[in-house]
This record gives C-alpha cells, structure tokens and sequence, in this order.
C-alpha cells in the first residue's frame, strides 16, 4: 500500500515536472511568433515593476544595514571594519540583492499571478476567452513571464544599491565610520563578474517566479479552495526553486 | 431590444450541410465515460435543446462542440470541418466563428461592459468608433445600452447574461452553443433571456445548441415565436410548435432521446417520462 502511493506520488511529481517544462518553454516561445500582446506586457511591466519597487527599496535597504551591523561586529575582532563596504557590496550584488528581490517579488506577484488565473479558471473565464477566439497562454501568461523576466532585473539593481546605501547609512551614523572609505571599498574591490553574476540570476528568478505562478494558477481546480491551493503552492515552489537555482548558477559561475 | 445586429438576410444560411456534428463521441476525465457515443447534428437555421439533470455531461458535451474539450474517441465537425484532435493554435480562428455563452456569463471581471462585449474586436483592432457602433448595437438587441460603461461587478445575475449573449452574438457567429443561460435566474428574468434567445432565432435564424435543465424554458421556446412588429415573443396557435426547435436528452453520459417536441412528450422511455412529468 505505501509503495502504491508513494509510486502514484513520483508519478504525479513527474508528471507535474513534464507539464511545467513544456507550459514554460511555450509561454517563453510564444514571445517568437505573433501575435504578441505587447500593451499587457507594458501592464504587467506596470504592476509587477513599478508595484514592487517600494517592498524592494525597503527589504534592499533593511538588509544592508544588517549585514554593516553583523558583518562590522565580527570585522572589528581582527580590526578589518575598513572592509565593511566591500562585504556589503559583495554580498548584495553577487547573492542577497538577487535572492531577496526573488523572493520578495514572488511574495506578491506570483501569489497574485496564481489567484488572478485560479479565478479566471474557476469563474470559466479563461474557456471564455478561448471561445472567443483568443489563447489564454499568449494573452495571459507570456506578458507575465517576460514583463517579471525583465522587471526582476532592474529591481535587484534597485535592491543591490538600495542595500549598498543601507550599509553606509549603518556605517556612518551608528559605527561611526568614514563614508568615503566605505563606498570606496565597496566599488574598488568589485569586479564585473561579481556584476555579472548578480544580474544573470535575477534573469532566471523573474522566469521562474512568473512561470510557476502562471502554471499553477492555469491548472487550479476545485473553486475559490482550489484558488487558495494554487497560491500556496506557487509561492512555496517559486521560493524553493530560487534558492535551488541560486546554488545552481553559482555553481556555474564561480568555476568559471 | 429593437435594433438588429445582422442583416437576417446575411446570418440566413447557405448550405443544407449540418452545422455541428458529433459522430460517436467519448468523453472522460480519469474515471468513466462522461459522454459516452453520442452521436447527433446541428442544421443550418436549426436550435436544438439538450435536456438532462444537473451533473450528466452537458456543459462537457457543449465545450466539445467548439474544441474546449477534446474527445477519447469519435469525431466532432463544425461548419462541415473536422475540428478532433486539431492543435489550440489552429482552433482558436475556428471558435471565432462560434459564439459561445457561459453558465454564469464568464464576463471579464476587469474590463467595462464595453470592453467584455468588444473583446473580439479588439483582438481584431477593429476602429475604436466601429467598436462603439457595434457594442452599442449589440447591447440594445440585449436592452442593457445603459451599462456601456460599467464593470460586470455593478450587474445583476440576468444583467451579465443578458451581456454574454451580447459579446456572442457581436461577432455575427455561424454557430450559437448557450450553457444554462438561464440557470440560477428568476422566471421573469429567464423568460427575458429565453426572449432574446428566440429573437435570435427566429429573426437571424443562427443555429443554436441550448442546454438547460428548465424543461418550461424549452417549452417556451418551442411554442413561442418572435414578432418583429410587436417586437416581442407571442404564442404559436393552439398546437403548434416550433419547426426548427428540436430535443435531445442526456442520461448518465448516454443521449437517450433525439426529436421533436411531439415525439418528447410521447416518448416512453422511463428516464424522460420522469424528466418531463
């Protein structure tokens, strides 16, 4: 009885795996061929963008400020606090500003990605429009996915600076160290594949964040519970696979 | 409710070829067949009214007619093309041609009645005063103009109806599929909606198939027809029905009535005696 299920349960995972790869190749796809409905994207650019960048500017600034705090505590023991901006610097952009952003902005846009669609399918909206003679992937979901692909981008550039200035903001006025030296430290020590590495993985994180929330909201069943589940689940797998892919592309870019 | 939306000369049709046509159609979703060989069609000029309970594959069989649904087995024809198996890509020009409306009306909860009723248009970039011109005539057919500017969520239950039958007959379709359009509505409501349901018939004469549970909303139809002149429905003489009104009834996944009002009421199977008594 328990390998049954747990034999239905790996199938179903696997299943489930099968249908997300070819949902999110077709919504990525779909931006190739026409017609693309570049009025949503600029829309979806609106509300995922613009309507994140306040929760992005605070969680980027807050955690900057915790990482001077943390990181000067443990710098002055072997008299290293001059170092303060470059740890900043680095950690912003090369791991926390990224990984943040992700995981702020699935928070809020994947969860509503998830229910926005869930409702659409449960109140026959999205058959509607199907009937009408419109795809629902090429109206709904390929905006989405390429509107958070590159408004993730510019957000984690918001956040990492936004974090850089938290870090100076702790260090000047609550360790009373010389702001010069710090933002001195952070740029000098900085090198384009720190940069590079920075800006690749919000490229990956935005996809993913848009692409989950559209496929789970796409398959929801079972009514406004089911609209509930899909949610959950779209935040849970889109925060889980960011830190999975996280560890994944710094594999790849730090060998290199 | 006035104003015509087509010429009836225009919708009248060309062809004595069926307009839909199920061939031994299966449907299942991981269980037993929801439809199970069902097999009848649509001619042109034609409304037919699928009678059965609550939860025996009615919608199911009305999302197969335009491709929503995909069958296990059997074959699906619309407007003389075989639509089985055609990938989404080359079904959605296809089901532009069908108008389609949904049991609780399906409006878009984020655009204007203007915009849910233009929607095809706008898809098509059609001028912004045709548009206008036309959501303007096509909710005066429905006799809502004056909720142009309104979002679905300031209407009434029969109010959306009334707009889905807008935003489906816009198009000027070919083929008319109406789910439970009076499901869940007062009488005086649904006796509306059956009017503007007759209207279109009788006057553009689109082929319709209508499912619904509400055996006097069928009757109503069938022995009702629209006068243009008096601009409202009146009763057929004494014993006279619709000609191009006609029935099937689903049981369990199994068509087991296709006829005429005359021969539904003289049935003798068990299931629909019990149905209609």
């Amino acid at each position: 009885m328990a390998i049954e299920s747990i034999d239905r349960a790996a199938k179903e995972f696997v299943l489930s795996l099968q249908e997300y790869f070819l949902f999110a190749t077709r919504a990525a796809l779909n931006l190739f061929s026409s017609p693309v409905y570049w009025s949503d994207i600029i829309v979806q650019c609106d509300i995922i963008g613009v309507g994140s960048v306040l929760i992005v500017v605070f969680a980027g600034f807050f955690t900057g400020g915790v990482l001077a705090i943390q990181s000067s505590a443990t710098l002055e023991q072997f008299g290293a606090t001059a170092v303060t901006g470059q740890f900043v610097a680095m950690s912003m952009i090369r791991e926390l500003g990224p990984v943040l952003t992700g995981i702020m902005v699935s928070g809020r846009n994947a969860s509503s990605m998830a229910s926005e669609l869930g409702s659409m399918v449960v109140t026959e909206q999205i058959d509607a429009m199907r009937a009408l003679g419109v795809d629902p992937m090429r109206k709904l979901t390929t905006p989405r996915v390429f509107a958070c692909t590159i408004m993730l981008f510019f957000l984690t550039i918001v956040a990492d600076f936004c974090g850089i200035l938290g870090g100076a903001a702790v260090t000047v006025f609550m360790n009373g160290q010389n702001g010069t030296q710090y933002f001195s430290m952070a740029y000098q020590h900085l090198h384009v594949r720190d940069v590079l590495q920075g800006l690749a993985k919000p490229l990956f994180f935005g996809f993913i964040i848009a692409s989950i929330g559209c496929f789970y909201g796409m398959r929801t069943t079972g009514g406004t519970q089911g609209v509930g589940q899909s949610t959950i689940k779209a935040v849970v797998f889109a925060s889980v696979l960011i830190i999975f892919v996280d560890l994944l592309v710094s594999i790849v870019m730090v060998s290199f | 409710m006035n104003a015509p939306l087509a010429s009836p000369v225009e919708s009248a049709p060309q062809s004595t070829a069926p307009v839909l046509e199920f061939r031994g159609i299966t449907v299942s979703f991981d269980g037993p067949p929801v439809l199970n060989n069902i097999s009848f069609s649509v001619a042109p000029g034609e409304t037919r009214i699928l009678l059965g309970p609550a939860g025996v594959g009615k919608s199911v069989l009305l999302k197969t007619a335009n491709g929503l649904v995909q069958p296990d087995s059997g074959t699906v024809a619309i407007l003389g093309e075989n639509i089985t198996g055609l990938p989404e890509r080359t079904l959605i020009p296809m089901r532009a041609r069908t108008g389609m409306v949904f049991q609780e009306g399906a409006l878009f909860d984020s655009l204007t009645v203007r915009d849910n009723v233009a929607y095809q248009l706008i898809q098509e970039r059609v001028a912004d005063e045709e548009v206008d011109e036309r959501v303007h005539t096509a909710l005066r057919f429905v006799g809502l103009e004056q909720t142009f500017s309104l979002f679905p969520s300031s209407l009434s239950g029969g109010m959306r109806r009334r707009v889905a039958i807008a935003r489906a007959l816009i198009h000027y379709p070919e083929l008319l599929l109406y789910d439970s359009p009076t499901g869940g509505l007062d009488p005086v409501t649904s006796t509306t909606i059956i009017e503007l349901i007759v209207k279109q018939r009788d006057v553009y004469k689109t082929p319709s198939l209508l499912v619904t549970h509400r055996l006097q909303d069928a009757f109503t139809m069938c022995s009702h027809r629209f006068d243009t002149e008096k601009d409202a429905m009146v009763p057929l003489p004494e014993g006279e029905t619709h000609t191009n009104t006609s029935f099937l009834m689903l049981n369990e996944g199994e068509l087991i009535f296709d006829g005429s009002l005359h021969d539904l009421v003289r049935s003798e199977n068990k299931f629909v005696r019990e149905f209609i008594e």
